[in-house]
């Protein structure tokens, strides 16, 4: 009697309890999970409105827009070629020097420095992160322009440019405004996302390996070549990625010294233009349904490319995590 | 010894490198900034705060484009706030090892990185297509999409720096697990938090891309969500590329205002944390 009457009393006790905290778990379980699922439908919702908005183009287009060098309004006749070659140019550019930049700053950060430095040091470099992409363009047009005009490209045409061959990168006036300026400024607003990743991959490295290499007297180069390098090569190569990530898409910058002229020019002195820039000078005074949905169609193609490159980014940075974390 | 003298030598070269590659980079920190304190303090006066931006060749200032990227700035924080800190605490509270969990993760790192220009252009098609005209609302929801990821990431790490010690605690004191998170995680990491919505402000307030393709601008004194709305970004956009030089001297005093609020929200917001970091 006694035993049934507790088999009783424990159900209907945890079925009294359950709902007091049962109904406000299922409410706020579901409330973040709504939030969560709400961050797939917009990339969801991105991706959908960016095909729905460039069918009329890849329609009348197919597959030569990616390879037509047309921009021309007037007879509706437009084609990517331009805006894809401008943008894979300037990010070239950008990484050529942003690259060994980053390189060297996240090498004197972690193994260089006074630790008094570092932390001083690493806010700064991450400020020029914070700068806003239109204060760049506002100093490139100003400053950064004119500064390469008057002392870089001149002393580029007259040494590089005089390469039979190779001399036609660097071939035209001195403008300033145009595709070299452009991945300068570039490759300065990439520094710091490179740098950081590569300052924190560094770091990742067990001090004992470094210890070690150091004590059978290697030198600062042989432990960073030798030891941080390989341990890190992933992490190191995700944290480009991420930076061309950056620089692919970055659009205020560019629309300011990169001269928005849709020609493929061999010269990187010269003006050109890139999907980012086209879109933000084009959009909203295109007349037409087909030349708005060619820009629309230009700026799924830049979300295909940059998600590919971001994507490769962060499965390497995991891959990174997981071994650094399997290691320890 | 030849061989050691060689290495050294080696060394040296890339430790210079190094140098140079860390003074390269400060230098550029330097010279922007310094850009923009000779060309906009010069540009500030009175007029900035009281007139709203003039048509070229006459006196004016920006006190309409100052409110718009205030008041949008601000909207914008209370769409993403709640919406951004509710996904981090599914990430971090619900979703340990589950598919789901892992997906929106993937997803909202991508959205940390990808160019904000398709963002505006997703908002341009689903907002201000429909409505028929340009809006402040739509420069609204462009520049929260902007800001989710980044308050998605940080509420996420910081809830996962808490200690299991505390939910287990109050677990066994008999409190729901919404309870648990509300009263126990979220008061032990809200300064982390706070600098994460503080940092996604500032990632924001000087966003370009997304506003020219929703709110546009206005030449006027508009405070009305329905209509374009300026705001300091694109103003500095249109008036930097200008030929007239009242205009490009408004733009540079709208670059330096926007740095300044942006570099203080920056190192404020870096305060906080380590304050916050302290108080543990």
């Amino acid at each position: 009697m006694a035993a049934e009457m507790e088999m009783v009393a424990i159900p209907r006790a945890a079925v009294q309890r359950r709902p007091a905290g049962g109904t406000g778990d299922a409410i706020f379980h579901g409330l973040t999970l709504i939030f969560a699922v709400l961050v797939l439908l917009i990339l969801g919702g991105v991706i959908v409105s960016l095909v729905y908005g460039a069918l009329p183009a890849l329609r009348k287009f197919s597959f030569g827009f990616i390879v037509n060098g047309a921009w021309n309004p007037v007879t509706d006749n437009f084609g990517a070629l331009a805006p894809i070659y401008g943008t894979l140019v300037t990010s070239l550019i950008a990484m050529l020097i942003g690259i060994p930049v980053a390189f060297g700053v996240a090498l004197f950060i972690t193994e260089l420095c006074p630790k008094w430095l570092r932390r001083p040091l690493g806010t700064m470099i991450e400020l020029l992160a914070a700068i806003p992409s239109i204060i760049y363009g506002i100093w490139g047009l100003f400053v950064l322009a004119p500064f390469i005009q008057q002392y870089i490209e001149p002393a580029l045409i007259g040494s590089l440019g005089k390469i039979p061959g190779f001399g036609i990168l660097f071939a035209g006036p001195p403008l300033g405004i145009g595709v070299l300026t452009a991945g300068f400024i570039l490759a300065i607003m990439v520094l710091p996302f490179i740098a950081s990743v590569m300052r924190d991959v560094f770091e990742t490295v067990p001090p004992m390996l470094k210890e070690s290499a150091y004590g059978i007297g290697a030198t600062t180069t042989e432990v960073v070549t030798r030891v941080v390098l390989p341990y890190t090569r992933i992490g190191v190569v995700g944290g480009i990625l991420l930076g061309l990530g950056r620089a692919l898409g970055e659009t205020m910058a560019v629309t300011f010294v990169i001269g928005n002229s849709h020609h493929v020019n061999p010269s990187i002195l010269q003006p050109g233009t890139t999907i980012s820039a086209a879109l933000a000078n084009e959009f909203t005074e295109a007349v037409g349904d087909i030349y708005q949905s060619s820009l629309i169609a230009l700026g799924f193609i830049l979300f295909i490319i940059t998600f590919i490159v971001l994507a490769a980014a962060k499965l390497m940075l995991l891959r990174l995590q997981k071994s650094a974390g399997a290691a320890a | 010894m030849q061989l050691y003298t060689r290495r050294r030598i080696g060394n040296y070269v890339v430790v210079g490198l190094s140098l140079a590659a860390t003074a390269f980079g400060l230098l550029f920190l330097v010279f922007v900034l310094g850009t923009l304190l000779k060309n906009g303090i010069g540009a500030l006066g009175p007029t900035l705060f009281t007139q709203a931006t003039p048509p070229p060749g006459s006196q004016g200032g920006l006190i309409n484009a100052i409110f718009g990227s205030v008041a949008m700035t601000l909207i914008a924080t209370l769409i993403g706030t709640p919406t951004g800190i509710l996904a981090g605490t599914f990430l971090a509270e619900y979703a340990h090892g589950s598919r789901l969990g892992e997906i929106v993760r993937f997803i909202n790192d991508i959205l940390l990185s990808a160019p904000s220009i398709i963002i505006g252009l997703f908002v341009y098609s689903v907002l201000v297509v429909p409505m028929g005209h340009f809006s402040a609302w739509a420069g609204s929801v462009a520049l929260a999409i902007i800001m989710i990821p980044v308050v998605v990431r940080t509420t996420e790490d910081m809830l996962n720096l808490v200690p299991n010690s505390l939910r287990e605690a109050a677990t066994a004191l008999g409190a729901p697990k919404w309870k648990i998170v509300v009263t126990v995680t979220y008061r032990a990491a809200v300064q982390g938090m706070l600098t994460g919505v503080l940092l996604a402000v500032a990632r924001i307030s000087g966003e370009t891309a997304p506003l020219l393709f929703t709110a546009l601008n206005n030449q006027f004194w508009s405070a009305d969500f329905n209509r374009p709305m300026a705001n300091l970004p694109v103003v500095i956009f249109q008036f930097a590329m200008s030929p007239y030089a009242d205009w490009q001297t408004l733009a540079w005093a709208g670059a330096l205002l926007i740095t300044v609020a942006i570099l203080f929200l920056n190192v404020g917001a870096r305060f906080f944390a380590s304050w916050s970091g302290l108080q543990k």
